[in-house]
C-alpha cells in the first residue's frame, strides 16, 4: 500500500514537474571549510532560511540549490563555477569572500550567467568589466566613511589607526583618512598589524605614543576581543581615547566570547541582531532556532541574496538569462532584516543604511547596540 | 673501466629504464581519459598541473631524500609569473610563457638551495616553509605588481601557439596540461634512470658513503633541486594559465602540505607516486565535498589516517604479484633482456 502511495506521488511530482518546466539551478560557492568557514556558514544559513521560509517554488519554477564548498582558496572557486555553468548548468552563481568572487567574475562575464556576491566587502568586485554581477552584502567603504564623519562631529579631532594588513584593511584605512581628514581632523598614525596571529601591544603602545583622542580599528573579528582586551590592559581606554571601527569588529557571532573590554566600542556597520524591526525580530528568532546561534551581518548577504534572485526570477516570469535577471535586479529596492535595502541601478552595488552603535551588555550578554542611523548610503569609492 | 664491464652496465642501465606495461596503461588511460570523460575536464586540469607538482617533489624526495614543506614558494613563482608576462603582454604565447616561468622558479631554486644544503631534516623543513613564507609575505606586500589579497586581475591568456584558445570547458586546458606532463614527465623519467638518477639515489641512501666513493653530494642536491623547482615553476605557470587568476593563496602552507600528502598517498620514489596521488586525492576530494561540502576534511582525514595505518607496504604486497605478472609478461615479449631484480618501489 505505502509503495502504491510512494508511486502515485512520484509520478504526481513528475507530471507537475514536467508541466512546471525546467527548473531553476542556483550554484552558490562558498568557504565551508578552512579559516573562513564560519563566514560560509552563515551565508548557507541565510540561504536556507529563505528557502525554509519561502518554499522552493518561486515563478512557477523550482529552484534548485546546489552549495559547493571552496575552502576559501580562489582558484577551486573558480573550478567549481566553471563546473556549476558548464556541467550543471546553472542559472544563477552566488559567490562569496572578495577572492573567490574575483576568480569567479569573468566566468560570470564569459558564461552571461547572473552573479550575486554574498560576502566581499571590496568595493573592486563590482565593476563596469564584469556587468552580470551585483551584491548583496556591504562595502567596507560605506562603513568606514560613516564612522569617520561621525567621529568628526562627536569631538574627534586626532585619531590613531590600526589595520590588519590585507586589501580589506587598506580599503577600510583609506576611505576613513579621506572622510575624516575632509571633515577637518587628523590622522596622526596609521599602523598596520599582520594578518595572522598578531599580538597588539607593541602597534599599541605606537599608537599611543602619537597622543590620539580616538582609535579606528580594523582587524578580522576573531581578533577584536583580543585586540580591546589588550586595548584595556595598556590602560588606553583610561587615557580617554575612544575605540571605534567598521562593523566587522563588532560581528555577532563573535561579540558574546570578546568579553568586557568590548563594551562601550563604537562601530558603523550594516546590521546588529538587536536592530529594531519586526522582520529583524522574526528573522533572528527564525534563524536561532534552525541553527542554535546569533546571526551576523554575513548571514544577510545569503538571506538577501536569495531574496533578490527569487523576486528578479518573479519579475522575469522564470526567465533565467543573465541580462534579464540582472536588468530585473538593478533597482530593486525591498525590506531586509537589517533595513531597507536596494540594489543601485547604475553601479549595481548595494545601497543601505548604516548604523552607529555601540557595545553594551543587554540581559548578560554583549550587543551592538543602534543609536544612530544613516540612510540609503552608496558605496564611497564608486560616488565619482 | 674494461669494455667489457662498460657493456654491462650500460646494458643493466637500458635494462632498468625498459618502459614496463602498466606504464603504457597508465599513459594510454590519460589519453583516453580526454575522449571518454569531455564532462570532466575541469577537474582532470587540476588533477593534471597537481600530478606535475607531486612529481617535482618526488623529485627531491623520492630520490635526493629532500623534505620540503615549502614547494609552494616554486610553484607560486611560476603561478605569478605567468599571470604576470600575459597580463601586460610581455610574453604573449602561453608556451613560451610557461618555460620562461619554469626558468625564473629554476633560478629562485638554484638560490635557495644552498640554504637546503646545510642541516638535518627538521632543518630543511623550516627553511623550505620559511622560503615559501617569505615569497607569500613579498607578494603580500606589493599588491600594485600582485594585486595583493584580492589576487591578480584582468589576465587574458593568449592562444596556445596562437592556435588553441583556452576554453570555458576545459578542453584546450586539459589537452595542453597532459601534454606538458607528459612530455616532462619522459624527461624526468630519462633524469632518474640515468647515471646521475642512480648517484643521487646513492646519496639518498648514505651521504657519507657518497662521498667517499667519489660522488659530489652538494653538486648533485643542488642540481636536483632546481631542477624540482623548474617543474614546480611550471606547474604553478599551468595553474595560472589556465584560470587566468593568480592569488596570494598559490604560496600558502596549505598547497605545500597538501602535496605531501599527495605523495604520501601515491608513494614516494617512483615517479607515477604523484601521479597516482593526485588522481586519487582531487577524486576523493570531489567525490566526498560533492556529498558534504562541509565535513569533507573529516572523511580525508579519516582515508589518510587509514593509509597510514595499513601502510602502503602492504598496499604493495597486493600489487607486488600484478607486477610480477606484468614482469613476466614484458620478459616474453622482449626474450633477450636479462631478467633483473627490481628493488621494491622502483616499478611501475
Amino acid at each position: 500500500m505505502l509503495r502504491i502511495v510512494a508511486i502515485a506521488l512520484a509520478a504526481g511530482t513528475m507530471a507537475s514537474t514536467g508541466v512546471l518546466a525546467q527548473d531553476v539551478k542556483v550554484g552558490v560557492v562558498l568557504p565551508l571549510t578552512g579559516g573562513l568557514a564560519p563566514v560560509g556558514k552563515q551565508v548557507q544559513a541565510g540561504i536556507k532560511l529563505y528557502m525554509d521560509k519561502n518554499g522552493a517554488t518561486v515563478a512557477g519554477k523550482k529552484i534548485d540549490l546546489i552549495i559547493k564548498d571552496d575552502a576559501g582558496v580562489p582558484d577551486n572557486s573558480k573550478r567549481l563555477a566553471q563546473e556549476l555553468i558548464v556541467n550543471d548548468k546553472v542559472a544563477i552563481i552566488g559567490s562569496g569572500i572578495t577572492p573567490s568572487a574575483m576568480a569567479i567574475g569573468p566566468l560570470s562575464t564569459q558564461g552571461k550567467t547572473a552573479n550575486v556576491v554574498t560576502v566581499s566587502g571590496t568595493s573592486g568586485v563590482i565593476n563596469p568589466n564584469n556587468p552580470y554581477m551585483v551584491r548583496t552584502s556591504f562595502t567596507l567603504g560605506q562603513q568606514s566613511g560613516i564612522i569617520a564623519e561621525w567621529a568628526a562631529k562627536n569631538g574627534s579631532k586626532k585619531v590613531a589607526i590600526v589595520q590588519s594588513d590585507w586589501a580589506p584593511g587598506a580599503e577600510a584605512t583609506a576611505v576613513f583618512t579621506d572622510a575624516f581628514t575632509k571633515a577637518g581632523g587628523q590622522i596622526v598614525e596609521t599602523i598596520k598589524v599582520p594578518l595572522a596571529n598578531p599580538d597588539f601591544a607593541p602597534f599599541l603602545q605606537r599608537a599611543r605614543d602619537a597622543n590620539p583622542d580616538t582609535l579606528f580599528v580594523f582587524v578580522p573579528a576573531g581578533q577584536a576581543g583580543t585586540f580591546a582586551k589588550q586595548f584595556a590592559e595598556r590602560g588606553l581606554d583610561k587615557a580617554g581615547i575612544k575605540l571605534i571601527g567598521p562593523g566587522d569588529i563588532v560581528d555577532d557571532n563573535d561579540l558574546p566570547g570578546m568579553g568586557d573590554a568590548m563594551l562601550g566600542v563604537v562601530t558603523a556597520g550594516i546590521y546588529s541582531v538587536l536592530h529594531n524591526s519586526p522582520t529583524n525580530k522574526e528573522y533572528v528568532a527564525a534563524f536561532k532556532k534552525a541553527n542554535g546561534y546569533r546571526p551576523n551581518f554575513i548571514s544577510l548577504g545569503g538571506y538577501d541574496g536569495m531574496h533578490l534572485i527569487y523576486e528578479a526570477l518573479k519579475k522575469t516570469q522564470g526567465k533565467t538569462d543573465g541580462e534579464s535577471l540582472i536588468n530585473a535586479m538593478k533597482g530593486m529596492k525591498w525590506e531586509s532584516p537589517r533595513g531597507p535595502i536596494s540594489i543601485d541601478p547604475d553601479t549595481r552595488d548595494i545601497v543601505q543604511s548604516i548604523y552607529i552603535g555601540k557595545v553594551e551588555k543587554v540581559d548578560g550578554e554583549l550587543y551592538d547596540v543602534e543609536f544612530a542611523t544613516f540612510e540609503a548610503v552608496k558605496d564611497p569609492l564608486k560616488k565619482k | 673501466m674494461p669494455p667489457a664491464l662498460v657493456g654491462k652496465v650500460a646494458h643493466r642501465l637500458a635494462t632498468r629504464a625498459r618502459w614496463r606495461l602498466l606504464e603504457y596503461a597508465f599513459w594510454l588511460a590519460a589519453l583516453a581519459s580526454f575522449f571518454l570523460l569531455p564532462n570532466r575536464h575541469l577537474i582532470l586540469t587540476e588533477i593534471a598541473w597537481l600530478a606535475l607538482f607531486a612529481l617535482s617533489l618526488d623529485l627531491i624526495l623520492g630520490y635526493a631524500g629532500i623534505i620540503s614543506l615549502g614547494h609552494a614558494a616554486f610553484f607560486g613563482l611560476g603561478s605569478y609569473l605567468a599571470a604576470l608576462l600575459a597580463k601586460h603582454g610581455i610574453v604573449n604565447e602561453p608556451v613560451l610563457a610557461l618555460v620562461l616561468s619554469g626558468l625564473c622558479a629554476a633560478v629562485l631554486g638554484f638560490a635557495t638551495s644552498f640554504l637546503v644544503l646545510r642541516g638535518s631534516d627538521l632543518t630543511r623543513l623550516m627553511v623550505t616553509l620559511g622560503v615559501a613564507l617569505i615569497m607569500r609575505e613579498i607578494a603580500n606586500q606589493i599588491p600594485d605588481i600582485t594585486g595583493g589579497a584580492d589576487g591578480l586581475q584582468g589576465v587574458v591568456i593568449a592562444p596556445i601557439l596562437g592556435l588553441f584558445q583556452f576554453d570555458i570547458f576545459g578542453h584546450v586546458a586539459y589537452a595542453y596540461c597532459l601534454i606538458v606532463l607528459f612530455i616532462l614527465f619522459l624527461l624526468a623519467r630519462r633524469v632518474v634512470y640515468s647515471p646521475f638518477g642512480l648517484s643521487l639515489r646513492a646519496v639518498k641512501g648514505n651521504p657519507l658513503r657518497a662521498a667517499s666513493i667519489g660522488i659530489s653530494v652538494n653538486a648533485r642536491l643542488v642540481t636536483i633541486y632546481t631542477f624540482a623547482a623548474f617543474y614546480a615553476g611550471i606547474a604553478g605557470a599551468l595553474l595560472a594559465q589556465t584560470t587566468a587568476f593568480a592569488s596570494l593563496d598559490v604560496f600558502s602552507f596549505e598547497r605545500s602540505a597538501d602535496l605531501l600528502l599527495v605523495l604520501i598517498i601515491g608513494g614516494t620514489g617512483y615517479l607515477y607516486g604523484g601521479l597516482i596521488g593526485a588522481v586519487i586525492f582531487k577524486l576523493m576530494q570531489d567525490w566526498i565535498a560533492n556529498l558534504t561540502p562541509q565535513y569533507w576534511q573529516f572523511w580525508i582525514g579519516l582515508v589518510l589516517v587509514l593509509i597510514v595505518l595499513i601502510g602502503r607496504d602492504r598496499i604493495a604486497l597486493r600489487t607486488g604479484g600484478v607486477r610480477l605478472l606484468a614482469e613476466r609478461i614484458t620478459r616474453r615479449f622482449a626474450p633477450a633482456a636479462a631478467p633483473v631484480a627490481v628493488p621494491p618501489g622502483e616499478g611501475s
